[in-house]
């Protein structure tokens, strides 16, 4: 029997046996996409009409001078709609729902973005949708529940284990295991079983397909590093997929939360703390024990608070294709405060991981060069979390009077 | 070998029943004294989980036992001196059931090398197809230790008896989709899935998701070999006693 969906020693399909003739369908259904000349047109039109693409590509020019090396450029995914690269995945697979003639998907969410896509695809392409969130989450990425639920999704909080990310991955699963005859499971990110980083990979590679031809006409040449953070990591195969046969450095940054030598971070790829593992339907590179037990992870930011990583960029760490690097909770709240005062931009605090490390790496850099930071998503959904980073006085002083209000 | 023990039992029994603990819940102590109330209770043979922090396709009842079991601190190691003990003292076989990241990380040669000499008969990975478990399937067969697969509802006859190809001792046959400790309904639906299940094999069949009373266990005769008993057992230690369970395990082939 033939093992599927390999990326040299990592991906894989490590699935309980009911789910096995879905996982088949699937996969043709997607073979069959991909070898229909007419879908990834259609899947063009429906991200130019529906969402925001092509998505524009920022020249930075403030903080250019601010840190005076390379050039720096500004991928903008925020501008999708729903606010992030999550849509590109989302409406993609909600073709292949169609295709498939199922009525219900559902998802798992860390930020949010992935839920809020997900309800968005399912009230236009009129699905029943289930969320699953971690408990943390849901507290921490409130705004983005609301508007789930205002969409018409059930948002379903998830109280087992490290109630955050991977235990609303396997929440989704259990409900997937039950209801796969009318169901389909929208992953978030380019992990699980295969054929979902090869398949989520497929339609975020929209960005890179993009960006290499938005440089190229801005410049003229390519640019000396691409930079994308890594929560699951589809947002960087989408970057790193335009430029993977370039002479260009791809650069990967994971949370390093309260520091690598801390125990409390989720650095799969840079950190001592991952090993080779089996979880969650893939092999990767694992936060866990020496029994394999998953570890507790932290970030600031939730859609990066996750134990494993994409089998396809562990291939290219191993590989030495891509690098991996980390940045600190409060590296990125201050990578958030440049991109606002310089530029006016307001980066999800994933996506600040990306800026973080540019920044850091931007000025050693030759004024010939560019580098680009992929903003996989816009910073609205973080307002609770970067108001107390910020110790705001005055959102503080609304809150306690709308609280007031509520309780009036 | 244990499919010829199970045809041994089968000669003077209309079903077997096999019966599941997850280690360290909700203590070791008291998951030793469970074992060796099913044991009286006449068990034909057991499968002891070692917990796992994500079991993907175990329902809330197993999903909680085994989280509990963890956060009590047990580790591998204490489950395979558990295991050993066990199976020095009890005469019945005992499988270990657990996810292919504990095996993978003990090293999947070294952890059948710790089966064989402990006497343990075989083992239960629900996320380990036979396309991924290469180097288990050979690693098992070495020590003629039996890789138990699982069929389910929407395996077709050709998955099947492909997945017959690669199982020793018996098949797992889980009653419907979905995890563990849910409703099943022991319907016309299910045994022409049994049929099917039966075709494609000559090895005994056992059938396990929701059986949690006799008129499940009566159903389930002549149909298949064994009757697995998962979920509610955990539910009567935790509700009632330990005495309890096997009190319910007796009375489900009086
Ligand atoms: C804005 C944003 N960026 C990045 C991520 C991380 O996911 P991935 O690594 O799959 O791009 C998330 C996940 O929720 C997100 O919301």
């Amino acid at each position: 029997m033939l093992k599927r969906g390999y990326f040299s020693n990592f991906g894989g399909a490590f699935l309980p046996e009911v789910l096995t003739a879905t996982f088949d369908e699937l996969e043709q259904v997607f073979e069959d996409a991909k070898a229909d000349p007419g879908f990834w047109k259609e899947y063009e039109h429906v991200m130019s009409t529906y969402s925001c693409r092509p998505t524009p590509l920022t020249f930075a020019e403030n903080l250019t001078r601010h840190f005076g090396g390379a050039k720096i450029y500004i991928k903008r995914e925020d501008l999708n709609h729903t606010g992030a690269h999550k849509a590109n995945n989302v409406m993609g697979q909600g073709l292949l729902v169609k295709r498939m003639g199922k009525s219900r998907v559902i998802a798992e969410t860390g930020a949010g973005q992935h839920g809020v896509a997900t309800a968005t695809m399912a009230a236009r392409y009129g699905f029943d949708c289930t969320i699953y969130m971690g408990e943390v989450d849901v507290q921490r990425q409130r705004p983005n529940v609301f508007w789930m639920q205002r969409l018409g999704a059930e948002v379903i909080p998830v109280k087992d284990g490290t109630r955050i990310l991977k235990d609303a991955i396997n929440e989704a699963f259990r409900d997937w295991v039950s209801n796969m005859e009318h169901t389909h499971y929208v992953l978030g990110t380019a992990c699980g079983p295969h054929p979902f980083p090869e398949m989520v990979s497929y339609f975020q590679s929209i960005i890179g397909k993009e960006v290499r031809s938005q440089i190229l006409e801005a410049q003229g040449c390519l640019p000396k590093r691409v930079y994308a953070c890594v929560g699951g990591g589809s947002n960087a195969m989408g970057l790193f997929s335009g430029f993977l046969n370039d002479p260009v450095q791809l650069v990967g940054v994971e949370a390093g939360g309260h520091g690598l030598n801390s125990g409390k971070h989720a650095s799969r790829l840079c950190s001592q703390d991952a090993s080779v593992g089996v979880a969650q339907g893939y092999k990767t590179y694992f936060l866990q024990n020496s029994d394999g037990q998953m570890l507790d992870t932290h970030s600031i930011a939730a859609g990066l608070d996750y134990v494993g990583v994409s089998p396809i960029l562990a291939d290219l760490k191993e590989n030495g294709r891509a690098r991996f690097e980390a940045a600190t909770d409060s590296e990125v709240v201050a990578a958030v405060d440049l991109a606002m005062r310089k530029e006016g931009l307001i980066p999800a605090l994933e996506s600040a991981h990306a800026f973080a490390r540019a920044f850091q790496e931007a000025a050693e850099m030759n004024p010939e060069d560019s580098l680009i930071i992929n903003q996989s998503g816009r910073g609205d959904k973080d307002i609770f979390t970067v108001a107390d980073a910020f110790n705001d006085p005055a959102w503080q002083q609304f809150i306690k009077q709308k609280a007031e209000q509520y309780n009036a | 070998m244990l499919e010829s023990y199970l045809r041994e039992q089968r000669r003077h029994k209309d079903i077997l029943l096999m019966t599941h603990i997850v280690i360290g819940y909700p203590s070791l102590d008291a998951s030793f004294e469970i074992i060796s109330t099913m044991v009286d209770a006449g068990v034909d043979l057991m499968e002891l989980q070692i917990p796992f922090s994500e079991p993907i396709a175990d329902g809330p009842v197993i999903l909680r036992a085994n989280q509990k079991a963890l956060a009590n601190g047990v580790t591998v190691k204490q489950c395979l001196e558990f295991a050993d003990k066990a199976a020095k003292m009890f005469k019945i076989p005992f499988l270990l059931m657990t996810y292919y990241n504990i095996l993978y990380k003990y090293g999947v040669e070294a952890f059948t090398d710790k089966m064989a000499a402990m006497g343990i008969r075989g083992a239960i990975v629900p996320d380990l197809p036979p396309e991924e478990g290469q180097s288990y399937l050979q690693a098992m067969d070495d020590h003629k230790l039996a890789p138990i697969f699982i069929y389910a509802p929407t395996s077709s006859l050709e998955r099947m008896q492909k997945i017959a190809g690669y199982a020793r001792g018996f098949i797992y046959c889980v009653a419907r989709k979905g995890v563990t400790g849910q409703q099943t309904s022991f319907s016309n639906e299910l045994e022409s899935y049994l049929a099917r299940c039966r075709k494609s094999t000559q090895l005994p069949l056992a059938l396990g998701f929701g059986v949690k009373e006799k008129a499940d266990v009566d159903f389930l005769k002549g149909k298949v070999d064994i009757a697995v008993i998962g979920s509610q057992t955990i539910r009567i230690v935790d509700k009632k006693t330990i005495p309890a369970a096997g009190e319910f395990l007796r009375s489900l082939r009086d």
